[in-house]
């Protein structure tokens, strides 16, 4: 037993390295814009919804705005950059500063309230700032911001025309940012504390934890890597308007696509991230404009199975094999 | 100079007083009973002392100082431990993740926190399930669990909420050995507890509510004998 308890954090250490020379190696195979739009779609999404692990599947806070977040995000380096000039890698320091800053206001009310009064009210608080957003002229309205379009490509304006493969390394980047921090967390006494939050707070609280602290502390790092993310898109797309980057849709899908993989683990949002964004751009292609509902049918029925079926989604699945397939 | 003092403690929930002017001391290395018929405010009186619940009036007071209107985490940090009298394991951690909790209270070391859950653990006869899931631990074990993650916290007052209550026959004098022991190396109680027999047996001293109101307090002995406890909880049988 011994031999294979050291044996096999070596071997996940092999593993876990195969698979980040391979996604390097990606864009040197994988050379169609589709196909590689498909896979920093994956690791967009992953990153987004390990963000909101560390809130909702860590802490157990159900967050239902985190298009807050992601819109903040999108927003303020695109501001940024028209008014200042500023390149978008500052923007996104910057959002994501805005955006942690933006979670604290949004947190000390709402944290007074638990389990689905919590997801409601995070919910009112996305269409509160879809709505503004939307009537903000100074910030485009609904009309939405043009990211000007800057030529050569470079690296510290965040614009690359001629291939997708920065952008490709960028989110990749990203998920790795968003996987480490909760890796790290995992390992702390700041990730026991946030679970043993997410369990009980009046119990955590007879043991010494700042329990209102932990929930700051958890969605002030869950709204800086979604602002992070939010600078990506705008970044990737160049154009960005209150209905892309503050839907509820988006926030649900985010909240969805950990929940597929399972919440509360380290691979869960990932897992999520690559069966369900191949689906919906699949469904996008296959269907077009008219398919615009089908997806969300899809995902329905997926809700519906993970419920019923396996409630701790893909992770709880794997960990059904032998004890070892999976931490 | 007592360890916790309590004065003129009073609680009202809507119309119903659940506690009216308790008041009551515990010194260094005592373990005090509380005992009282149910609703006669035992539980709200440990809300009360370890801040889950703000009082109307009165002072609570540790080392003398006041700790009143203190949020419970301080009052924690400050060395109150308590349990529940429902059993509240986190469900899903482990067993020894749950004790871990209450060692990070003393270390933010990971491994150190492991190695002192573990030990606590071993104390209370659950080393072996260390790795187990809490939500999967009998109630014996949790009962087990729940005073271990207290205790790992290491508290200078400890407060139990019916150490014997929900367990089986056969679990109950393992749980006062435990109970013993702790009081023996030095730990200050409180403990809330239905069990006559188990009171007069642990504890030095019993406070007796009844109604919210102290009607007593003083030896087991005393108390047994004094005609306002018999009138309000143990009844005639016990007189018989």
């Amino acid at each position: 037993m011994a031999a294979a308890g050291a044996a096999r954090p070596v071997l996940k250490r092999a593993v876990l390295l195969a698979a980040l020379a391979a996604a390097l190696a990606v864009p040197a195979v994988v050379t169609l814009p589709f196909p590689r739009h498909v896979i920093i779609m994956i690791f967009l999404y992953g990153a987004l919804a390990s963000a909101w692990n560390i809130l909702a599947g860590y802490c157990g806070q159900i967050s239902l705005g985190h298009a807050v977040f992601f819109g903040t995000g999108a927003y303020t380096s695109s501001l940024l950059g028209r008014e200042l000039g500023l390149t978008p890698w500052l923007g996104m320091v910057a959002g994501a500063a805005a955006a942690a800053l933006l979670s604290q206001v949004i947190g000390y009310p709402v944290f007074r309230l638990r389990g689905h009064y919590f997801a409601i009210a995070t919910i009112a608080v996305g269409e509160i700032a879809h709505t503004l957003v939307a009537n903000w002229d100074w910030a485009g309205g609904a009309r939405g911001l043009f990211v000007p379009i800057k030529r050569p490509d470079s690296l510290l304006d965040f614009q690359f025309h001629d291939s997708k493969a920065v952008y490709y390394y960028i989110a990749l980047g990203l998920l790795l940012l968003a996987l480490g921090v909760t890796h790290r967390l995992e390992r702390s006494r700041r990730g026991y504390y946030f679970r043993a939050v997410r369990d009980d707070q009046e119990v955590a609280a007879s043991l010494g934890v700042h329990v209102a602290r932990e929930k700051r502390r958890a969605i002030a790092v869950s709204a800086a890597l979604t602002a992070a993310c939010g600078t990506f898109w705008a970044q990737y797309l160049l154009y960005i308007d209150p209905e892309s980057v503050f839907p509820l849709a988006l926030s649900i899908l985010i909240c969805l696509v950990a929940v597929l993989g399972g919440v509360g683990t380290l691979w869960g949002p990932v897992l999520g991230a690559a069966v369900l964004v191949p689906l919906s751009e699949g469904t996008r292609i296959w269907l077009g404009g008219g398919g615009q509902a089908l997806d969300l049918l899809i995902y329905g029925a997926l809700i519906v199975v993970i419920s019923v079926v396996q409630p701790a989604g893909i992770m709880g699945l794997l960990r059904r094999r032998p004890a070892g397939s999976a931490r | 100079m007592s360890l916790l003092a309590v004065a003129g403690l009073t609680k009202r929930f809507g119309g119903v007083v659940a506690t009216r002017d308790v008041s009551f001391r515990v010194a260094p290395g005592e373990l005090v009973g509380v005992i009282g018929p149910n609703g006669a405010g035992k539980s709200t009186l440990f809300d009360l002392v370890t801040g889950f619940t703000p009082p109307d009036a009165g002072e609570v007071r540790l080392d003398g100082r006041p700790i009143t209107g203190r949020r419970p985490d301080e009052i924690a940090r400050l060395g109150v431990a308590r349990t529940f009298q429902k059993l509240r394991p986190f469900p899903d951690l482990t067993a020894i993740e749950n004790v871990m909790i209450g060692a990070f209270q003393k270390t933010a070391d990971v491994g150190a926190a492991r190695a002192a859950a573990l030990e606590v653990l071993a104390g209370v006869g659950l080393a072996e399930r260390a790795e187990a899931p809490a939500r999967g631990l009998s109630t014996g074990q949790r009962k087990r669990l729940e005073l271990a993650r207290a205790l790992a916290t290491r508290p200078r007052l400890l407060l139990l909420d019916e150490v014997t209550g929900g367990v089986d026959q056969a679990t109950v004098p393992g749980l006062l050995r435990l109970v013993r022991d702790l009081h023996a190396g030095g730990l200050s109680l409180i403990v809330i507890e239905h069990n006559m027999r188990v009171i007069m047996e642990l504890a030095q001293r019993v406070v007796a509510l009844a109604l919210g109101e102290v009607i007593a307090d003083g030896p087991p002995e005393a108390i047994v004998r004094d005609h306002r406890v018999i009138d309000a909880y143990l009844g005639e049988s016990w007189r018989g």
